[in-house]
């Protein structure tokens, strides 16, 4: 055994380097555009478009301050607490309520699981626009367009069903003798879930938690179709300012503010990177 | 450890009668509450609001005035009079079909490398499935736009004149955003791969089966479950994009209607031409192909995805 491996190790490292050279290679082409970024948020007017230079000739710290002073009179302080706010409020509803149904679904018996269960899982299919227009007229009966509640409430109420998906598929991986000895113990089904169960489905809350907020930050068409007034604006929906006017003066202070609406993404994914690729990795492996 | 059989109820102060196991109807009780918020959610924000989509489909609505029944109007305008329609149907279904593939078999060729790795894999995991997270942010969607544009690297490299301004080509610029987000279901058939038994190739090579051969005989059966997963999952949102289209084509589809992608459109006659019928029409059109997509999917699977474990659980 030994001998045979020996007699093929050379090839084997010759694989290895070019392996890692071919996958440095593929990482410098995908990072391009994040380094072009952050290179033209620094470059004078003049420079951002003539130059093929990725580094920028002279560093334009102005860029930033343009950026810092916003859009539409709105600062980017104030677009950055809003982003936060929205991105905040749609994690604790997403972890609160994903939970309590993730728990019914994978540890109570109760009539009619499985065609609930089904249409669960159908409803992570369910493209957004077919409920869209119609929860739009809701929320614009409500009174609530132009508001954050759109934006917020229904992640008070489960709608994001791949998130339930993911903690049933995490909570079926927990030992069932845990709330039998809680409830020989005289814990009810609440006291079980809150004492016993939530605490080791942690890793699984922090996936929904990041994901939650990654996503609710990203996403566009929700916003702006719910919010119009400047002051109530995102970060995300500032920078769609800029998508109508193009003109290259303001192409410094736009990329300037793309790497601040990136910023906390990229905080997020330098300090959970593990949790989110094993989240990602788990979420359609067991079961 | 003895002190957990001290019984609860003795710490409680309740009277000390033994344990009892709460009734079904009980039980059930519970469960209705941990569910009461999905449940309401699912009524109020999904179910109903696929039933009154569909009811709308069949009217004239402007959000002001209460909506006009016209029938089957919306539709026969959208199949026989409506040519924006069409080039939307054909430029997200051109889309689906060159970014899917493209993505999903960059994704499987990459964890493949990673797989064998012993070093460095966790570092190329995480730097893979960045652009995943950032890629669906209006702020890269700008990117692509400059980098892709008439002036951009990709027109100082290539001499292209700028992909964005090009009806042949944008569309094309838009799907290499979504190809570059391979991150996602690399990740996910990496933890695949991983699942796949060495014994397996063991066995194999020793009966002096080629890499190639191994590949087709063992890696392919044993990840297809995981290769449909991600194919369905992959199918489904590029069906959906919207935000590089809006970004690439500053929010009006073109040039030419090129990027005018489907949600792009509802979204253009919905809100901007307030043709909230037609809107609705638009969207159980997209929700019946969709539906009919995962189905013939699901259909064609039967014949190649192969559940082995299914006992091993």
């Amino acid at each position: 055994m030994t001998t045979s491996t020996v007699a093929v190790r050379k090839p084997v490292a010759w694989r290895r380097v070019a392996l890692h050279l071919g996958c440095l290679a593929a990482l410098l082409v995908m990072l391009y555009p994040l380094a072009w970024l952050l290179a033209t948020s620094l470059k004078p007017a003049d420079e951002v478009i003539a130059s093929l230079d990725l580094l920028p000739g002279s560093l334009e710290w102005s860029n930033y301050t343009t950026a810092l002073d916003g859009v539409n009179d709105v600062s980017v302080w104030q677009l950055l607490g809003n982003s936060l706010f929205i991105a905040g409020g749609a994690v604790v509803g997403n972890v609160l309520s994903c939970s309590l149904a993730a728990y019914a679904f994978a540890r109570l018996r109760f009539r009619f699981r499985g065609p609930l269960f089904a249409f669960m899982i159908a409803t992570i299919m369910l493209p957004h626009h077919a409920v869209l227009i119609p929860q739009y007229i809701i929320f614009n009966q409500l009174g609530m367009v132009n508001t954050y509640w759109p934006l917020i409430l229904p992640k008070f109420l489960a709608t994001e069903a791949f998130f339930v998906f993911l903690i049933v598929q995490f909570m079926r991986g927990l030992p069932r003798e845990l709330e039998e000895a809680a409830r020989i113990d005289g814990c009810g089904p609440f006291r079980s879930f809150f004492l016993v169960i939530l605490p080791l489905t942690r890793p699984a809350l922090i996936t929904t938690a990041i994901f939650t907020f990654i996503w609710t930050w990203n996403d566009f068409f929700t916003q702006l179709i719910y919010l119009f007034s400047p002051e109530k604006f995102t970060l995300t929906l500032a920078l769609r300012s800029f998508v109508d006017a193009s003109s290259q003066s303001a192409f410094g202070p736009m990329f300037a503010m793309s790497v601040i609406a990136l910023l906390p993404i990229v905080l997020f994914f330098l300090a959970f990177q593990r949790f989110l690729v094993e989240g990602m990795a788990n979420s359609g492996i067991k079961g | 450890m003895t002190t957990t059989e001290i019984p609860a109820a003795a710490r409680t102060g309740k009277p000390s009668t033994p344990p009892k196991r709460p009734g079904k109807r009980q039980r059930e009780g519970a469960a209705w509450v941990f569910l009461s918020p999905w449940v309401l959610g699912a009524a109020v924000l999904t179910l109903l609001p696929m039933a009154v989509s569909l009811y709308l489909s069949f009217t004239d609505y402007d959000l002001f005035n209460p909506p006009q029944w016209v029938g089957l109007r919306n539709y026969t305008q959208m199949f026989t009079e409506d040519p924006r329609y069409w080039r939307s149907v054909v430029a997200t279904l051109t889309y689906v079909v060159i970014a899917v593939p493209l993505q999903l078999g960059l994704a499987l060729v990459v964890a493949l490398a990673l797989k064998s790795m012993r070093r460095g894999k966790g570092f190329y995991r995480s730097a893979f499935y960045a652009p995943s997270l950032l890629g669906a942010s209006m702020s890269i969607a700008l990117v692509w736009r400059a980098i892709f544009n008439d002036g951009g690297t990709v027109d100082n490299l290539l001499g292209t004149g700028g992909w964005v301004n090009k009806p042949g080509w944008a569309l094309f610029t838009v799907a290499l955003l979504t190809v570059w987000q391979f991150g996602a279901p690399m990740v996910i058939f990496l933890a695949g791969l991983q699942q796949i038994p060495t014994e397996l190739y063991e066995a194999a090579a020793v009966d002096g089966a080629s890499r190639w051969r191994q590949f087709l005989s063992i890696t392919v059966p044993m990840l297809s479950p995981v290769i449909f997963f991600n194919l369905v999952l992959q199918t489904i949102q590029a069906f959906q994009v919207f935000t590089p289209a809006f970004a690439v084509s500053a929010g009006k589809g073109g040039p030419a209607d090129s990027t005018l992608f489907y949600t792009l459109y509802l979204y253009d006659r919905g809100f901007v031409a307030s043709h909230m019928g037609y809107a609705s029409a638009m969207a159980w059109t997209l929700l019946l192909v969709i539906g009919a997509v995962t189905a013939v999917l699901f259909r064609t699977s039967r014949s190649w995805v192969f559940y082995a474990s299914e006992g091993d659980r």
